[in-house]
């Protein structure tokens, strides 16, 4: 397939090809629910009504999107929010009935000519957290949903037997029907879906079919992600791309939903009706051609993905290894993207959504099943991607086979990979230290290189087996923390210092020892421990750009203000800063990529008809931000105590940690503390790490302070009512529910800085009231 | 399916070109049923110091590869078509294409190129531009693949 012009006939994956009865699976749904609509136009990106499916009811109807709904919330993850607040309670637990799983989509969702349009956002309450999660995920169920009529659809409610949810656009018509024949695990169900409902039996049509669905281990863990489908013509098969954090799986699994399926009659490239079509696909080519002349010079996103930035984490000493213990390690080289590249099937325009020419989501075709069910089998694996490599370093599994075969039966049994990782990462330095051990493990050697036993576990999980720490692994590092420590077993301290968790969702694969604005990037996080809000290290570790903390709070407020709108659109942020224009590095704010920034302003301009600025899209971001936050409040969440992290993203937990990097760390004690070398020299590793630990936690809490000041929260991290009111989000009810804590803070004495201030240094401000 | 090994395409002699654009006028009535030209032609003669340069699709087909809804094909003449009813106006092919030879005009999302029809040698009264056979396996290419060049 290498190196040729191949017609697309020719593409050949060498899967093993399933054979199904696929018209007696159809034949066996039963049509518990139908709701006809009619279809009409969007208009300037939105179809201007959202769809609401209850389960527990049978109940389908439309609910019109108004304009001052787009005002305030502009779209996607915003609607969800919107959507949520109006549905659920304040007590709502993930599974209760009244809790929803929202898809929604965004103005510019479903437009070709702007690499990276095909996002769909979507919002639940966690079971992993218990608060609110949004995941910004690709694949074709985004712009179909909103061409066959919808913005969002949101789903309540329970099936008391497995079900599909199928939105027809082409018919204008939603069903819900019984699935009691469809395999649950995605690449099959996505398939049988997808041949079911496609139209006619030739690829255009099953171009047109997009599923969502999950798999068996989503079943029995905290961990289920969701896989949206995207059909390749070329390989002939549904491809698949993870709305992977937080436990959307999980949820749709307690739903007694086996999938989603949308599909559409017909589109093209204006199907949105853009108010100024002609600036679009301007601005669309010019970034396009940037792609083609610099990606190679720069993140070869199209040639291996993701996964470049392996070699780059490596070097800085940022690739998470053994759990976070390091950032480095002398075997990663054998896991770095050229070996990836080798395995990837080259030359296919490899975007989630059309017009995607950064193309970041490779696959390897045809790769041959080591363990469990599909062994033998040969399949393709989507992915990996720098995550799922980066899982693999901390699992200290250095074999790209492994790394594809976790890979792939995370995806296929529809689980998180970077959950899932972490978690067993985890479990393996438990492993190392004896608190856990094989018999504890239900017989599994869990540790840390085991790949084997790596899968096993995960096998256990998608079958259900009901050993004890089979079932707690699954629910995440928060649950198995409190299992160890209430069996007694190990250290407390150190067992909440090692669990790489925030929030209950586990740490992605980024090491923040080093960078304290990028241990705020991942504390101080609306949904928990992920790199989506904010990329702070380079300039803060590398290139030393923000060094007081009043800097590192205006990073902290701009960049997840900044990435947040990415998915009130419907767009991926890849295509921002995944590659940049050549003279980027002369702007006044390179980080910022000044001439990207402008080029969003313009392209959100030319499909809604607004007349909006830069500083008009953080509004918007802000907007929304706030608004999640003082959700999570009203949930019992969303203050200081929640925005705690484990030491380990701090600094080094054992002693073995400090050893690995003693150079850097007395360097931090002379230079940063004040400390003399001659002091440092004499003082043992116990002691200095003690100091380290103290003043490491301290930093944090202090840039806690400088942040919540910055994004106009109360020292306790709580949005104030003025903060609201003045974004124009004002709810009486949110604001009498922000005030209310606010009070009931001031009696408990809540509404103090965080931060040990002494001469040196002091607090954003000496009134504690300054919102008033 | 490449039946044909052989591809016609424009040659371009720019010594005997005067720049009357009449192809391009021939080109975009081909197209979109005008004499315009200019950004409805796929052939574009454009004025380089003192002699012309054309800039056309040379069916070299590096844009097949990049299409994700499979609407651009080589057919059976060895021409590369692209199909307006399956496309989907993303421009990936003429944001791609090295020299510009896909072409979009304000008109419509789909862009279009050159058919090799000869509308524009025709008209030509100069004989400046010419179609001449070539082997397929001499002009082809493909996006690049490799890492980091």
């Amino acid at each position: 397939m290498v190196g040729g012009q191949i017609p697309v006939e020719l593409f050949k994956t060498g899967n093993s090809k399933k054979k199904w009865d696929l018209k007696k699976i159809k034949s066996s749904h039963k049509i518990l629910a139908e709701y006809k609509y009619q279809r009409n136009e969007i208009h300037k990106g939105y179809a201007n009504r959202t769809l609401y499916v209850n389960l527990s009811t049978g109940k389908i109807k439309e609910k019109k999107v108004t304009e001052e709904m787009k005002k305030k919330f502009t779209g996607g993850r915003g609607f969800g929010l919107k959507l949520l607040w109006d549905s659920i309670n304040s007590t709502t637990q993930w599974n209760d009935e009244e809790n929803e799983l929202i898809i929604t989509t965004g103005p510019l969702c479903g437009v070709t000519q702007y690499p990276g349009s095909g996002k769909s956002l979507c919002v639940t309450i966690s079971p992993s957290t218990g608060i609110i999660c949004d995941s910004n995920v690709g694949g074709f169920f985004g712009p179909y949903l909103k061409f066959a009529g919808f913005d969002a659809v949101e789903i309540q409610g329970k099936a008391k037997d497995d079900i599909v949810i199928v939105i027809d656009g082409e018919k204008g018509k939603i069903t819900i029907e019984t699935a009691s024949e469809e395999e649950t695990d995605s690449h099959l169900i996505s398939e049988q879906l997808t041949n079911i409902y496609a139209s006619e039996d030739n690829d255009k049509s099953r171009q047109k079919v997009s599923v969502v669905s999950t798999g068996t281990a989503a079943e029995n863990s905290y961990w289920g992600c969701l896989n949206f489908s995207f059909y390749d013509i070329r390989r002939k098969i549904p491809r698949m791309k993870q709305a992977g954090r937080g436990g959307f799986g999980t949820v749709l699994r307690d739903k007694k939903i086996k999938a989603i399926v949308v599909k559409v009659e017909k589109f093209d490239g204006v199907e949105n009706n853009p108010a100024d079509p002609v600036t679009l696909a301007k601005i669309g080519t010019k970034l396009h051609r940037e792609i083609r002349d610099l990606d190679r010079h720069q993140c070869n996103m199209r040639t291996v993905g993701t996964v470049h930035l392996v070699e780059i984490m490596d070097e800085y000493d940022l690739l998470p290894t053994e759990n976070f213990r390091f950032g480095s390690f002398p075997k990663a080289s054998k896991i770095y993207s050229q070996e990836f590249y080798k395995l990837f099937t080259k030359i296919i325009p490899d975007g989630c959504w059309h017009g995607c020419t950064m193309a970041c989501s490779k696959t390897v075709d045809g790769f041959t099943v080591m363990t469990g069910p599909y062994k033998d089998q040969k399949v393709t694996v989507d992915g990996p991607e720098y995550e799922t490599v980066g899982c693999g370093a901390n699992m200290s599994i250095w074999d790209p086979l492994w790394i594809l075969e976790f890979n792939f039966y995370c995806d296929t049994y529809g689980i998180d990979t970077i959950s899932t990782g972490t978690t067993i990462a985890f479990c393996m330095e438990m492993y190392e230290y004896g608190i856990l051990n094989k018999e504890r493990c239900d017989g599994l050697e869990l540790c840390f290189g085991n790949a084997e036993a790596t899968l096993e576990l995960i096998h256990r999980i998608a079958r259900g087996d009901r050993g004890e720490f089979t079932g707690i692994a699954g629910k995440g590092i928060k649950r198995l923390k409190d299992w160890l420590i209430k069996r007694g077993w190990g250290d407390k301290q150190f067992i909440k210092d090692c669990g790489m968790e925030s929030k209950g969702l586990e740490y992605s694969e980024y090491v923040t020892k080093e960078s304290l604005a990028m241990q705020g990037g991942y504390g101080l996080t609306l949904k928990g421990p992920q790199h989506d809000e904010a990329w702070l290290i380079f300039m803060d570790m590398v290139n030393n750009a923000i060094p007081t903390f009043e800097n590192k709070a205006e990073a902290l407020h701009y960049f997840p203000m900044w990435r947040t709108w990415f998915g009130l659109n419907g767009l991926c942020k890849l295509p921002w800063n995944d590659v940049e224009p050549l003279n980027n590095p002369e702007t006044d704010d390179p980080s910022k990529v000044p001439e990207h920034v402008q080029n969003y302003v313009e392209y959100q301009n030319a499909v809604t008809g607004w007349n909006v600025d830069k500083e008009e899209l953080i509004l918007q971001s802000e907007r929304c931000y706030n608004w999640q936050r003082a959700m999570n409040v009203w949930l019992g969440k969303g203050c200081r105590k929640d925005d705690w992290i484990p030491y380990r993203s701090m600094g080094p937990v054992t002693e073995m940690e400090y050893k690995s990097r003693m150079e850097r760390y007395d360097k931090k004690l002379v230079e940063k503390l004040g400390y003399s070398e001659n002091k440092v020299e004499k003082m043992s590793i116990k002691e200095k790490m003690k100091i380290l630990y103290d003043y490491s936690q301290d930093q944090y809490q202090k840039l806690a302070d400088s942040v919540y000041y910055r994004r106009g929260w109360t020292p306790n991290g709580v949005p104030t009512p003025q903060k609201m009111k003045q974004l124009g989000m004002d709810d009486p009810k949110m604001l009498k529910i922000l005030q209310d804590k606010i009070d009931k803070d001031e009696k408990a004495g809540l509404n103090i800085w965080g931060g040990k201030y002494g001469m040196e240094d002091k607090p954003p401000s000496k009134d504690l009231h300054y919102w008033e | 399916m490449v039946k044909n090994e052989k591809v016609k395409i424009l040659k371009f002699h720019a010594k005997k070109c005067n720049g009357c654009l009449e192809c391009e006028k021939a080109c975009s009535q081909v197209h979109f049923k005008t004499d315009e030209g200019g950004d409805k032609s796929a052939i574009s003669i454009i004025k380089n110091n003192d002699s012309y340069k054309m800039i056309v699709c040379n069916q070299n087909g590096l844009c097949i590869d990049l299409c994700p809804v499979g609407a651009i094909t080589r057919r059976k003449t060895g021409v590369v078509i692209l199909e307006k009813n399956t496309c989907i106006g993303c421009q990936a092919c003429v944001g791609f294409c090295p020299f510009e030879g896909m072409k979009k005009s304000t008109d419509r999302i789909e862009p279009f190129k050159c058919i090799s029809c000869g509308s524009c040698v025709r008209a030509c009264s100069e004989e400046a531009l010419e179609l001449v056979e070539v082997k397929i396996d001499d002009i082809k290419e493909v996006v690049y693949h490799k890492q980091g060049v």
